[in-house]
């Protein structure tokens, strides 16, 4: 139940500074998502945030106080890890009160507090079990509601489903969405590199790169306007297609970039003409993967199953209000409207 | 098929037996081979230079009652042997106060050692050489360091005015024990230090942030999360260093030879064997020792694993 406020903060190694001047306001009760590539700096925010790293530069405030020079257990935040992190001779029961026992509550304020977050979980049944007598999905269930027993003002996620596989991540995705429902006023801070998890589950999203902010907004801004190149490329499933060459150049861009989504495929006619190189079904969309003449690689979807074979001449036309149009820089131009 | 998977079973027993025998014939001529000579030896009247001769004799090398009248009589053996019992005392005595020391040294060593520090490589090889230098080698380096009048600790001592005489650390009674084992934690303190080192970098370290979250002070966290994880290790090492102990021989030998203070269960049974010419009573002592190590480790290692166990259900 607190705004969570980042001024000018920056974070160094030794000499290498890994973060650059990051300025973030969070809403209360927002859900936020860091995405961003593999060692861009969303993990050492986010343990930044918890304390559990010295924030080198700037300010850190938490419900408008700061908390630079604050202990972790006195910011009123709560973190579930990646790897669970939980003690392995404790039950899950012992878990998740070791921090309550900490915070001097009584015994039957803990046990209230721990069958609440039980029953919230579903994990009820597991209270008497160890760690390891549990399943990946199971553990991360205890962390969460370890992490919920605590009665946090902010919630930090350190990409929590990383280590499940496919069908579990989707569920307890939605888990954690149904749970930022329930827990009205608490604010959420979670990071992935998975921006499908992005999309689906933030109110905002940060994407950082290199250490730096490259664009803040709702996962439609994102998708429908990127602030860069980078933003562009790294939000959307599959990957926008960034063009270079005389398409870019016609436009007085050094990048073209129009998603799979947003072109259009026929067998007569069309802007563009190509030969198909792949085709992947997956059942709701056709990906086909085309190779254009004077354009180059060009991935489209087309909706269903389309019985387009390998070799086959297509024509593509794309959307051109969908188009976006970057500088070599990576900056964008302003949105080109064709008629 | 379940006749397949039996066929399978069978060449697996019979290819794990084929890889055992190396093993079991090495154990049979080192180990049960010898023990076997010296229990049977402890029931017979040999000698040094005897030793085939050697008759049954029954117990008499334990304990025999001799009558020297209608009225009188007296025990003899190993048993009634006041000398004989000292000496387990001493081992005991020795051997539960040097593990205990050693445990709880190398505990703090290896929590320190643990810790990211510059030159950390360094010191932690530097902490085994105690370890790496032979046992022979430093009870000397001790012994002279001892020595009641060129001994450097007198020296140090006497100039920093904790004592006014030079005390003869390893010949007098009172001091010899304390000596031996001074000279015992000091060398095998960095073997407990490395076996309890090897235990808590096997502790995850994300355990610790949690704990950092759950706002648990460090000692707390030492005491409830730390210390329960570790302590499957440092009951081997404690096994281990107490097996060591118990047959302790080589300290004593050089550092305070012939000492009725100092005298454990081994040098005990060598004096026998080889100084007084009484082979038979000195491999009574030999079983009686390996008796005494046999129950004193099957017990520890029932208690403990009992103990994990409570704790784990
Ligand atoms: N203890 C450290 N000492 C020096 N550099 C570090 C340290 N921890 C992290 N870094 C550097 O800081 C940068 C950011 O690391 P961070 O772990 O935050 O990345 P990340 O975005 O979480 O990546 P991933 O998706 O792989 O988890 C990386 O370049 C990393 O090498
Ligand atoms: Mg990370």
């Amino acid at each position: 139940m607190a705004k969570v406020e980042l001024v000018n903060v920056s974070k160094s190694y030794g000499d290498v500074e890994v973060l650059h001047d990051i300025n973030l306001a969070l809403e209360e009760g927002e859900f936020v998502v860091f995405v961003g590539p593999s060692g861009c700096g969303k993990s050492t925010l986010l343990r930044m945030i918890a304390g559990l790293e010295d924030i080198t530069g700037g300010e850190l405030l938490i419900g408008g106080e700061p908390m630079n020079d604050v202990l972790p257990a006195k910011r009123g935040i709560s973190m579930v890890f990646q790897s669970y992190a939980l003690y392995p001779h404790m039950t899950v029961f012992e878990n998740m009160a070791f921090g309550l026992e900490q915070a001097k509550l009584s015994k039957p304020e803990i046990r209230e507090r721990v069958n609440k977050a039980a029953t919230m979980l579903q994990i009820e049944p597991l209270l008497d079990r160890k760690p390891k007598q549990l399943s990946g999905g199971q553990r991360q269930r205890v962390a969460i509601g370890r992490a919920i027993t605590r009665d946090p003002r902010v919630f930090l996620f350190d990409e929590p489903l990383s280590n499940l596989d496919a069908a579990l991540r989707v569920d307890t995705r939605l888990e954690i969405a149904s749970l930022h429902e329930r827990l009205t006023g608490t604010t959420m801070i979670y990071v992935t590199h998975d921006q499908v998890e992005a999309m689906t589950l933030a109110d905002r999203i940060v994407v950082l790169n290199g250490g730096v902010i490259e664009q803040v907004g709702t996962p439609m801004d994102l998708y429908e306007n990127p602030a860069s190149q980078f933003v562009a490329g790294f939000i959307g499933s599959p990957k926008m297609n960034l063009l270079t060459g005389p398409v870019a150049e016609n436009e007085g861009a050094a990048t073209y970039g129009i998603r799979p989504e947003h072109i259009r495929f026929s067998r007569d006619e069309g802007l563009w003409i190509g030969r198909v190189v792949l085709t992947e079904r997956l059942g709701s969309d056709t990906f086909v993967h085309v190779k254009t003449e004077g354009v180059g690689m060009v991935n489209v979807r087309i909706e269903g199953r389309a019985d387009i074979e390998q070799g086959e001449t297509v024509h593509l036309t794309p959307d051109a209000r969908s188009v976006h149009l970057f500088y070599a820089d990576g900056t964008p131009l302003s949105r080109k409207f064709m008629q | 098929m379940g006749k397949s998977r039996s066929l399978l079973s069978r060449t697996r027993t019979r290819s794990a037996w084929l890889v055992l025998l190396p093993m079991l014939v090495t154990l049979f001529v080192v180990a049960a081979w010898p023990l076997g000579r010296t229990i049977w030896f402890s029931f017979t009247d040999a000698s040094l230079d005897l030793m085939a001769d050697a008759q049954f004799v029954g117990i008499r090398n334990y304990l025999e009652y001799v009558k020297f009248g209608d009225e009188d009589g007296q025990y003899y053996g190993l048993l009634a042997d006041a000398r004989w019992w000292r000496s387990v005392w001493n081992t005991i005595y020795f051997a539960v106060v040097s593990v205990s020391f050693e445990t709880l040294f190398g505990l703090v060593i290896a929590l320190v050692l643990n810790q990211q520090f510059r030159g950390r490589g360094l010191v932690r090889a530097a902490v085994l050489i105690p370890w790496a230098i032979p046992t022979i080698v430093s009870a000397k380096m001790w012994a002279w360091m001892m020595h009641d009048q060129f001994g450097i600790l007198n020296d140090m001592f006497q100039r920093l005015g904790l004592i006014s005489e030079p005390v003869a650390w390893t010949a007098s009674p009172d001091t010899a024990m304390i000596a031996v084992m001074i000279v015992d934690i000091w060398k095998t303190t960095p073997f407990m230090a490395l076996l309890i080192l090897a235990g808590l970098q096997m502790v995850p370290q994300d355990i610790y942030e949690a704990a950092k979250l759950d706002g648990v002070p460090a000692f707390r966290t030492f005491r409830r999360v730390t210390l329960p994880l570790i302590l499957p290790a440092i009951l081997v090492a404690v096994v281990f260093r107490t097996l060591d102990a118990l047959r302790v021989f080589d300290i004593i030998y050089v550092l305070t030879p012939n000492t009725d203070a100092t005298r454990t269960m081994s040098v005990y049974a060598r004096e026998n064997l080889f100084d007084y010419d009484q082979f038979a009573y000195g491999s009574a002592a030999s079983t009686l020792l390996f008796l005494v190590i046999a129950v004193i480790t099957i017990t520890f290692i029932m208690a403990t694993r009992m103990d994990l166990e409570g704790k784990r259900s």
